[in-house]
């Protein structure tokens, strides 16, 4: 080492010795990080900053805006739409414990029971994700079109009879109402819970089941206390991926509700792009962030899983 | 009881598939709809058999325009955020720095975000530097929020690898560059591969952060938004079930050829 370092070799300038490329070394990875940090400090973080400066501003399109700390818009925002913060949440809710109740079957069947057609399901899994999600949500207003096969059923089932005493639906319609929606966020991000899911309950030894039976432990039971407990990674980040994107969603309501299921993710839009109020879209915009963080944050230490990336 | 013990044995099956129907479910009636003739401007209702959408695709004004818009955007967003996700994901597991759980939370942050709160914001950015908003704007967001997920795809790779097999390299005197061109490379491509892919589809499928910073350029998830308003021609339907059939072509080609490569093998 200290022979290296002592004897000069004749091409000294022009090849590294030892030491420069040691030094190189030490800042390869501050090189391999910067553009793509640039990139997110400049394109999310820094905007985040002025979202925030927005939301304290005052003055309208004409005159230009200027940062008064008019902190009374949040109030104002938050006290006129609050309806909408609360349906977003809900529905967000609802939407993530459907895709649990339907995911978790699918991903238990490929993880277990699939055999052979594995790979077929997973790839039927993610086949749609190839066709505009858009389009496969208008096709939603055709399945769920007034007076067709699927309203008759839920009908002749007496199964709206239910939704409408819980206000999910009105009348003979579906579509329109916050069960459509409900049913497209579900339809929307299921493959978002289907895939962690997979991916954990994938990892389980197969023998701790088998174990399971020798104690004498019923399916139902291996279930409840081995399976479940295991798959717990899987189920937080599917319900993670699910309710953020779902909380935040506007397509949805827009193309499978009516005025009475707007979320937040349409009031944003609206005051955004059409109304152009930018300080409330700005604090709107900022109340939801903050919020979704402080539920995340409580969730996942509430789970105990914090290593997510 | 046998049936109900049959029943009961297969209840996790049939749930499954039913979960499956749920999923695929819009995906037929997108292609059953895509051979209708509608009445009117609208494509909800089955009318009559026709194939004049899929004589004619590009027959409606605006949309595969739109669609090449989406596919360049797609294109160039990919290749950018492979780029850098692949050497943030290197940085990350290869390298000790400072820093790094900033690193970590600044790639983490994009992913938990919902979708509006980071298109609004950027359009502030955009807005506040009087950016001109179109083409370049919706790159540079698509490109942002594709970046995480090449980084997490890229990482899970590379931090399988054995760390012996770059030392072997080197102790049979490859450079560097060789031995990163020659085995590191190779080893992280399924990674790679994986991450591109994703922001490929990410990109081509994005509509909410598009919406907000595409001034008038329009994509095709534009296109359709708009026509959700204005009446949705069959050829929506075309191209959405064209884009699902070369998908899963592309997937089962890609299983075979990996099939009989490691039958050879073997």
């Amino acid at each position: 080492m200290t022979a290296v370092t002592e004897a000069p070799p004749p091409l000294a300038p022009t090849t590294p010795g030892k030491k420069p490329p040691r030094r190189r070394g030490r800042l390869t990875p501050y090189w391999l990080l910067l553009p793509g940090m640039l990139w997110l400090v400049v394109f999310f973080a820094l905007p985040m900053i002025y979202q925030a400066s927005t939301s304290v501003q005052q003055g309208s399109l004409e005159e230009g805006y200027k940062v008064t700390w008019h902190f009374v818009t949040y109030w104002d925002a938050l006290s006129e739409y609050w309806p909408q913060f609360l349906r977003s949440v809900m529905y967000a809710a609802s939407a993530t414990v459907l895709c649990l109740l339907l995911g978790y079957p699918l991903a238990y069947l490929i993880a277990f029971r699939a055999g052979r057609w594995r790979n077929l399901i997973m790839i039927l899994v993610i086949a749609p994700f190839f066709t505009s999600f858009l389009i496969r949500t208008l096709a939603w207003k055709t399945i769920l079109a007034d007076g067709g096969p699927v309203v008759g059923a839920l009908n002749a089932l007496h199964v709206l009879d239910v939704t409408n005493w819980l206000g999910w639906t009105a009348g003979d319609r579906v579509l329109a109402t916050p069960l459509a929606v409900v049913c497209g966020l579900t339809y929307n991000f299921l493959p978002f819970m289907i895939l962690p899911l997979y991916t954990s309950l994938e990892r389980i030894d197969g023998r701790l089941h088998e174990a399971a039976g020798d104690l004498y432990a019923r399916p139902w039971t291996t279930f409840r206390k081995v399976t479940f407990p295991l798959s717990m990674p899987g189920v937080v980040s599917g319900t993670l991926l699910t309710f953020i994107p779902a909380a935040g969603d506007y397509v949805n309501a827009e193309l499978l509700g009516s005025t009475d299921t707007r979320m937040i993710g349409n009031v944003i839009q609206t005051q955004f792009l059409r109304i152009l109020d930018y300080p409330t879209a700005a604090a709107l915009s900022f109340i939801l962030m903050a919020a979704i963080l402080l539920m995340v944050t409580i969730y996942i230490r509430k789970s105990g899983t914090e290593d997510l990336v | 009881m046998p049936f109900v013990n049959w029943l009961k044995r297969r209840l996790v099956v049939i749930a499954g598939l039913l979960t499956l129907g749920y999923l695929l479910l819009p995906n037929v009636i997108v292609t059953v709809f895509s051979f209708n003739k509608p009445k009117g401007r609208f494509n909800y209702q089955w009318q009559q058999f026709s194939t004049d959408a899929w004589k004619d695709p590009c027959g409606v004004a605006g949309m595969c325009g739109s669609l090449g818009i989406s596919l360049q955007i797609a294109l160039w967003a990919t290749v950018g955020a492979t780029l850098l996700g692949t050497m943030i994901a290197f940085a990350l597991v290869r390298y000790r720095f400072r820093a790094r759980a900033a690193v970590n939370s600044l790639i983490f942050l994009p992913m938990a975000m919902p979708e509006v709160v980071m298109a609004a914001s950027l359009l502030t950015l955009f807005l506040n530097m009087g950016a001109q908003l179109g083409f370049w704007t919706i790159l540079i967001a698509h490109i942002m929020f594709c970046l995480s997920f090449v980084v997490v795809a890229v990482k899970a790779r590379v931090m399988s690898m054995d760390p012996r097999l770059e030392e072997a390299a080197r102790d049979l005197y490859a450079s560097p560059a060789q031995t990163f061109l020659r085995v590191t490379l190779p080893i992280a491509a399924p990674g790679i591969a994986a991450g591109a892919l994703l922001s490929f589809a990410l990109s081509f499928d994005d509509f909410i952060i598009t919406n907000f910073n595409a001034g008038s350029t329009v994509t095709f998830p534009m296109f359709v938004w708009g026509s959700a308003q204005r009446g949705t021609p069959v050829q929506i339907n075309v191209i959405g079930t064209a884009m699902f059939l070369v998908a899963v072509l592309l997937v089962l080609a890609s299983m075979l050829i990996t099939n009989r490569r490691t039958r050879q093998k073997a």
